[in-house]
């Protein structure tokens, strides 16, 4: 099969183009890292199949809807349907798995996840389209430099906002007052056993997260955030702790007077420089983000203008 | 979940109580009961602990 056969059948050059970039974005987008997630290889087939037939649909499309053929869009609605079942999909598995974490990721965390995991294939479906539909326009040149910008960009808007970016994240010294735990100012427990305030005095690492504005204010308080702060950071560094140890068990407390959120974990690897960092990139969950002074400032601005 | 103490009195209820002689036993009994129970010893005050079920 050469390059001139396929010009010469104009369809399948559209389609196989388009197919392919709907494939390679979704490629580029499925990453196991840290977070271990897709990391099993049946995973990662499942949502490459998936990535395949999503770059189809939106790459036949184009030819079809050339054609005058305008049932093509009922499969597209077929396919949201679909998708719709891969979040699903997503959700029971983590849901599922979740039990038997000794740090949870937590409700919001997993959601979250299997949201990323529908929008992908969306992304997909649409890089398919838009480069077939360049491919059918003006050509297979400008479609596949297309096709490279849908890439591009899929790997430019691959990584979602960090907690640096809504909070100043500083190491805390963590304090044991008598039976009272505190990291920095903020209280966090009261530990009762001697031995349990060794362990936590020798292995135990707090953090003050900050908040930069009354948005982000919202989003640390937010329970589903605060679990995957310690979830990510639990992953990366290791608990110091098992099932039915309660006293050890990660915890983020807010300091209601300031909102500042104090984080306090034991980690199996106790490195200060890694942890900062791991909390600093934790994941900013879009079920979290608030925004309630944009809220109010449009309705200020709503009452100025009515009255 | 329980309470251990060394004053004889101060507690009533339905909690089982459980008298310890001095500090040390104060300790090791919470130690023993916080790993039975898979519970959190808390501090109450210099001579109490309290067990509570957390998760």
């Amino acid at each position: 099969m050469s390059m001139p056969w396929l010009l010469s059948h104009p369809d399948l050059a559209e389609v196989s183009l388009g197919t392919f970039a709907g494939v390679a974005t979704r490629y580029l987008m499925l990453r196991s890292d840290y977070r271990q997630y897709p990391s099993y290889p049946h995973g990662r087939i499942i949502h490459l199949a998936l990535g395949l037939i999503a770059g189809a649909l939106g790459a036949v499309a184009v030819p079809a809807l050339f054609d005058k053929n305008y049932t093509a869009i009922t499969f597209l609605g077929m396919a949201a349907q679909q998708f719709r079942d891969v979040r699903n999909m997503e959700r029971n598995t983590l849901t599922a798995l979740d039990a038997q974490e000794l740090v949870p990721r937590g409700a919001a965390y997993i959601e979250g996840i299997a949201v990323v995991f529908e929008g992908r294939n969306y992304l997909s479906i649409f890089a398919a389209f838009l480069t077939s539909l360049i491919v059918t326009l003006a050509g297979w040149a400008p479609g596949i430099l297309v096709g490279a910008l849908c890439l591009a960009t899929a790997i430019r808007f691959r990584k979602g906002k960090k907690l640096e970016d809504v909070a100043k994240v500083e190491a805390a010294p963590v304090r044991i007052d008598g039976p009272n735990l505190l990291v920095g100012d903020v209280y966090m427990m009261n530990v009762g056993l001697n031995e349990n305030r060794d362990i936590i005095g020798k292995q135990a690492i707090g953090f003050i997260l900050t908040p930069k504005n009354d948005d982000a204010r919202v989003t640390l308080a937010n329970l589903g955030q605060r679990q995957a702060i310690l979830h990510d950071v639990s992953t990366r560094l290791g608990v110091y702790r098992d099932d039915g140890e309660p006293m050890l068990l990660p915890m983020a407390k807010l300091g209601l007077a300031s909102g500042k959120l104090g984080v306090l974990f034991l980690p199996r690897e106790h490195d200060p420089e890694k942890a900062l960092a791991s909390v600093s990139s934790v994941p900013l969950l879009e079920s979290a983000i608030r925004k309630p002074v944009e809220a109010n400032r449009r309705a200020e601005e709503k009452a100025v203008r009515g009255g | 979940m329980a309470v251990v103490t060394t004053r004889e009195s101060g507690f009533a209820g339905g909690t089982p109580v459980f008298l310890a002689r001095d500090k040390e036993e104060l300790q090791a009994l919470s130690h023993s009961l916080e790993k039975i129970l898979n519970a959190a010893a808390h501090q109450l005050n210099e001579d109490s602990f309290l067990l509570v079920y957390r998760q």
